[in-house]
């Protein structure tokens, strides 16, 4: 069905291939799984089955590629229509029409079927993808999965024989991605339809992979091969796979259900062992503490303050001007000396494993949180509380309210109802400048926060906005991703190493309070577990995070403790463990197989059994 | 598939039926009926008649328009009339009016101005001929106007385009995808002026506009691309090879026609031309359409469900052009009563026919299809939520809920916030 033969890409101004050697035939009717690192070339060899790459695009390719026997070098995309469907990560940049009905149409409409052909088509689409009683509504009204589904109901009308899909759930809540995968089932199961398609996600699509085409990285020739067996050597796999290759099953299991048939013998090793308390993160806390010297950190200015005015949010006025006073009078990260040590940094974690001592004062404080936004309540009667060192993740579906809790606890938006203190201020009524210190946000596009021509500059530009000393910005990054260039253009730079520019620029303030916004979005395994670790560290620092996100193993794997939200109210709040275990959406594939033993991630199991 | 919107036969007179989509009314008819409206307000200086077409104009509205996104503009363009109606007043109070008037209400201090400046003046006698005429004017651009946005909220801007002809389609696609663009640019602007806020930066005033409009531009350009990409591989600018004659043929009867309006509008802007101009224009636009549709041969399109001219499309339309035939009548009949006079100053007076006539502007408040009460709760299977992307609180279609209950019904009642 789709052909590739010697087929090897170069973009313009590139000395390397984007894609090479790739030579493999997807039989017909089949759902072929894309893995890879990102960067390895996964976007254009996609693009190359639709012959986007390259008459789109640019760039030179070599070989050829055959789609429905149609030679790609010959057949521009348009020609291409009515064999090969493409959609990408994002469906609101395919729509071409306002209303579902004409959105499905429009593909036939340029291929200039007979209309009695399209009103066919469209009335079969509306119900084999269950959107019949959206049909008049106007695209931009959409949930994330809605629109998923007409963006691929858009390219199933034609009836193309291929369907090439993008990243199709990276930007979906997990009951939304459900929604888009169940469609794809049903398009391979029983129309027959070809589908190959590219997902970080692993845990959510690879058992439904008939086979795997695993791209090692750049430039290496990709291989298509049985999922179980390609899974045992591909650089990127999802936490069942992990489990998987630590206990030596083989063949590897891709489904929970498959992993806890083999996990008896596991689980009885693990038997006689707890998961580390605290979620095993105190070990790994306490190694992070260590740096506290060179890396003299936020949390020393947020509870300092905090401790030395006593009572959190009364004493608000001593304390914002004497934690931006000593923001600004500490020197860089880098450069502070080791008599920066102070009991802050290394504070949270030792307060936690001895019960007795008393809880340090919180950073955040939410009291009955109203926000409503023109006539939605999108926030109301949350409480929450965060403390120093404590990575807090916030879950729950599109919508729910993470985004709106976040830019309330930052200020970009005034409550309705209730209050929100950070350290003291009220976040919407501080200035923006002085605010910097002690509360930032990553925002879920990290690129918005990105100005500047290059890496360098954007640095420069921080180090300005937070007062701090020069190269402060510039450390950091060092710090948390060594190898990112000073010439480079922040748009040049990868998912992962834009978010960790980002996450610096924002560090540079120093705020004792980190929020994250959706951090995981378009990350694959590497760069998230990259992305893990330093989150892991600064909240060792004495940073407190709040993450809002979809990701389950993320927050497993990092969060204290996890707030759920829906419709807009907290409705569980907790430890991550005890939340996510017994939440059947929330929990960790780790958890669900081991269950009843309360483990969350790979690394802790690895842990205990060493 | 001819498929049309029949009118109901003999007998008890039924209800109009809910819109559907192929029962919906042509969006040509809404505008027609506009036109018709703005035709007649043009005739008139009459604030009666000006108020007696707004009303008619508004309950139209109020009774018909439907929930989309762009129905909500008859509320911006009820105060781009009113700002109208305001600017000309100030400008007759601080500019000073031709009208020579005895009521002096107030007098300003007058700003003295060179001699090359004669015949303008700042400041001076106000009077309230001078203000009465300047209200009767400017109520008459006002009505204007509402007429133009009554059309615009219950004739989709997007489905009048795609009736457009074949080989036009590629403009109307322009059209369209730019009028998508604009919401979102606005989204931009936003997220990216609260993103400013998070690096510590002010992100009010101008300069905090500024310093986000080259972003925002990258944005729009790269969404740009992705949807050229898209568009294209769903087939858009597919052609279907045609022969050379054919092709030479359509630029000629394009080029031929054209030349042959100018030349047309043209005699008819001059004095002697009246003779010859008709049947040139005539000739000019009978080429340019036979043009247009061969050239639409070139594209294999096809549409899906168009909409049909149907016998509601006939009465709406012919309702807007009965309203404006009466007051063009009325013109020469009740010369008087519908330019009132100022000096002296007249309470104006409502002549009884033209008011008549213009209450046949309602006939669409009853022919033309009711829009169907949007999803109800449990109509829609899947719980709603909003796009992630931006957070920002869309606004949705559902209507009929009650409003803040539940946070995903954030629509307004039917027509309750435009006419507060």
């Amino acid at each position: 069905m789709i052909r590739f033969e010697e087929v090897s890409v170069t973009y313009d101004g590139s000395d390397r291939p984007a894609l090479a050697g790739a030579d493999f035939t997807v039989p017909e009717g089949e759902l072929v799984l894309l893995v890879g690192p990102s960067g390895a070339g996964k976007s254009t060899l996609l693009g190359a089955v639709g012959g986007l790459v390259p008459h789109f695009t640019g760039g030179t390719l070599r070989g050829r590629v055959t789609v429905a026997g149609r030679d790609t070098r010959t057949h521009k995309p348009r020609e291409l229509s009515d064999a090969v469907g493409t959609v990408g990560q994002d469906p609101l940049a395919h729509f071409v029409t306002d209303t579902v009905e004409d959105e499905l149409a429009y593909g036939m409409e340029s291929l200039g079927l007979a209309p009695a052909v399209m009103r066919r088509r469209v009335e079969e689409t509306l119900d084999l993808l269950g959107l019949a009683p959206l049909r008049d509504r106007p695209l931009g009204t959409l949930s994330g999965g809605q629109q998923q589904r007409v963006a691929i109901g858009s390219v199933l009308t034609p009836h193309p024989r291929a369907l090439v899909l993008d990243e199709p759930t990276s930007a979906l809540d997990p009951a939304a991605a459900e929604e888009v995968l169940a469609v794809l089932q049903r398009l391979v199961h029983d129309l027959g339809t070809t589908v190959l398609m590219a997902e970080h996600r692993l845990e959510r699509v690879v058992q439904y992979a008939d086979q795997v085409l695993l791209l090692p990285g750049r430039g290496e020739p990709p291989v298509l091969g049985d999922p179980a067996a390609l899974m045992a050597r591909s650089p990127v796999f999802p936490p069942v796979v992990g489990l998987g290759r630590l206990a030596g099953w083989s063949p590897l299991p891709l489904t929970v259900r498959a992993a806890r048939r083999r996990a008896a013998e596991l689980r009885g090793r693990l038997a006689h062992r707890s998961p580390p308390a605290d979620n095993g993160r105190a070990d790994r806390a306490s190694s992070g503490a260590e740096e506290g010297p060179s890396a003299e950190g936020p949390g020393t200015t947020g509870s300092g303050a905090a401790a030395s005015s006593g009572a959190g949010a009364g004493a608000t006025g001593s304390a914002a001007p004497r934690s931006v006073a000593s923001g600004s009078a500490a020197s860089g990260p880098g450069t502070a000396g080791p008599g920066a040590v102070r009991p802050g940094a290394a504070g949270p974690d030792t307060r936690r494993s001895d019960k007795k001592a008393p809880a340090p004062a919180p950073v955040a404080v939410v009291r009955g949180l109203g926000v409503r936004r023109g006539r939605v309540e999108a926030l109301r009667g949350v409480d929450l509380t965060v403390r120093p060192g404590e990575t807090v993740a916030l879950m729950g579906r599109n919508g729910a309210g993470k985004s709106t809790l976040l830019s309330a606890l930052v200020g970009l938006l005034a409550p309705t109802a209730g209050t929100v203190h950070v350290q003291g201020l009220v976040p919407h009524r501080t200035a923006p400048r002085q605010l910097l210190g002690h509360v930032g946000l990553v925002p879920q596009e990290p690129r918005d926060l990105l100005y500047a021509d290059t890496v360098a500059a954007e640095c420069a530009a921080a180090d300005r906005d937070a007062a701090a000393a020069p190269g402060s910005c510039r450390d950091l990054v060092t710090r948390l991703l060594p190898g990112i260039g000073d010439g480079t253009h922040p748009r040049d730079l990868s998912e992962g190493q834009r978010l960790v520019l980002a996450l610096a620029v924002i560090l540079t303030a120093r705020p004792p309070l980190l929020l994250l916004d959706e951090p995981t979005r378009g990350l694959d395994y590497a760069a998230k577990s990259r992305l893990a670790g330093i989150l892991r560290e600064l909240a060792a620092e004495g940073h407190a995070l709040v993450l809002a996100t979809h990701d389950v193993e993320l927050a497993a794997e990092i969060a204290h403790r996890v707030v759920i939200l829906a419709e807009g109210e907290s409705v569980a709040d907790g430890p991550t463990a005890e939340i996510v275990v017994s939440s059947p959406s929330f929990a960790p594939q780790v958890t669900k197989i081991l269950a009843p033993q309360q483990w969350l991630t790979v690394a802790q199991v690895e842990e205990a059994l060493t | 598939m001819p498929r049309t919107t029949a009118l109901p036969r003999r007998g008890p007179l039924r209800p109009a039926p809910l819109a559907s989509r192929s029962g919906a009314l042509h969006p040509g008819a809404w505008w027609l009926w506009a036109l018709g409206l703005g035709t007649a307000a043009s005739r008139t200086t009459n604030p009666l008649l000006l108020g007696l077409l707004i009303a008619v104009a508004g309950y139209v509205v109020a009774a018909r328009r439907t929930s989309a996104p762009w129905a909500r503009s008859y509320g911006a363009f009820v105060r781009l009339g009113l700002a109208v109606l305001g600017i000309r007043l100030l400008f007759a109070v601080v500019l000073g009016s031709p009208i020579p008037g005895s009521h002096v209400l107030l007098t300003l201090p007058e700003a003295p101005l060179p001699d090359w400046a004669q015949g303008v003046r700042i400041g001076g006698r106000v009077t309230a001929e001078g203000l009465v005429f300047a209200a009767y004017d400017g109520l008459k651009l006002a009505t204007l106007l509402i007429c133009v946005g009554a059309a615009n909220a219950l004739a989709s801007p997007f489905r009048l385009l795609k009736s457009l002809p074949g080989a036009l389609y590629e403009v109307g696609v322009a059209v369209v995808v730019a009028m998508t663009f604009a919401p979102q640019l606005i989204a931009d602007i936003g997220r990216l002026r609260a993103a400013r806020r998070l690096r510590g930066r002010p992100d009010k005033g101008l300069r905090g506009l500024l310093q986000v409009g080259l972003p925002v531009l990258e944005g729009a350009l790269e969404r740009s691309v992705a949807l050229a990409a898209a568009m294209d591989a769903r087939g858009f600018g597919r052609t279907t090879p045609v022969s050379a004659a054919l092709r030479r043929t359509t630029g000629a009867l394009t080029l031929g026609g054209l030349l042959l309006v100018c030349t047309g509008t043209y005699g008819l802007l001059t004095e002697d031309g009246s003779g010859y101009a008709p049947p040139l224009l005539g000739a000019g636009v009978a080429a340019v359409l036979a043009g247009l549709r061969l050239g639409g041969r070139r594209s294999p399109r096809t549409r899906y469900r168009p909409d049909v001219w149907g016998a509601r499309a006939w009465l709406v339309a012919a309702s807007g052009a009965a309203v404006a035939a009466v007051m063009i009548w009325a013109g020469s009949a009740y010369t008087e009563a519908l330019r009132p006079g100022v000096v002296p100053l007249v309470a104006p007076e409502l002549p009884v026919w033209p008011a008549a006539g213009i209450l046949l502007g309602l006939l669409p408040a009853l022919v033309a299809p009711v829009p169907p009460p949007a999803q109800r709760p449990g109509r829609t299977p899947e719980p709603e939520a909003e796009p992630a992307a931006t957070g920002s609180a869309a606004p949705r279609r559902d209507r009929l809920r009650p409003a803040p209950a539940d946070p995903h019904t954030p629509e307004q009642p039917p027509g309750a916030e435009e006419f507060t």
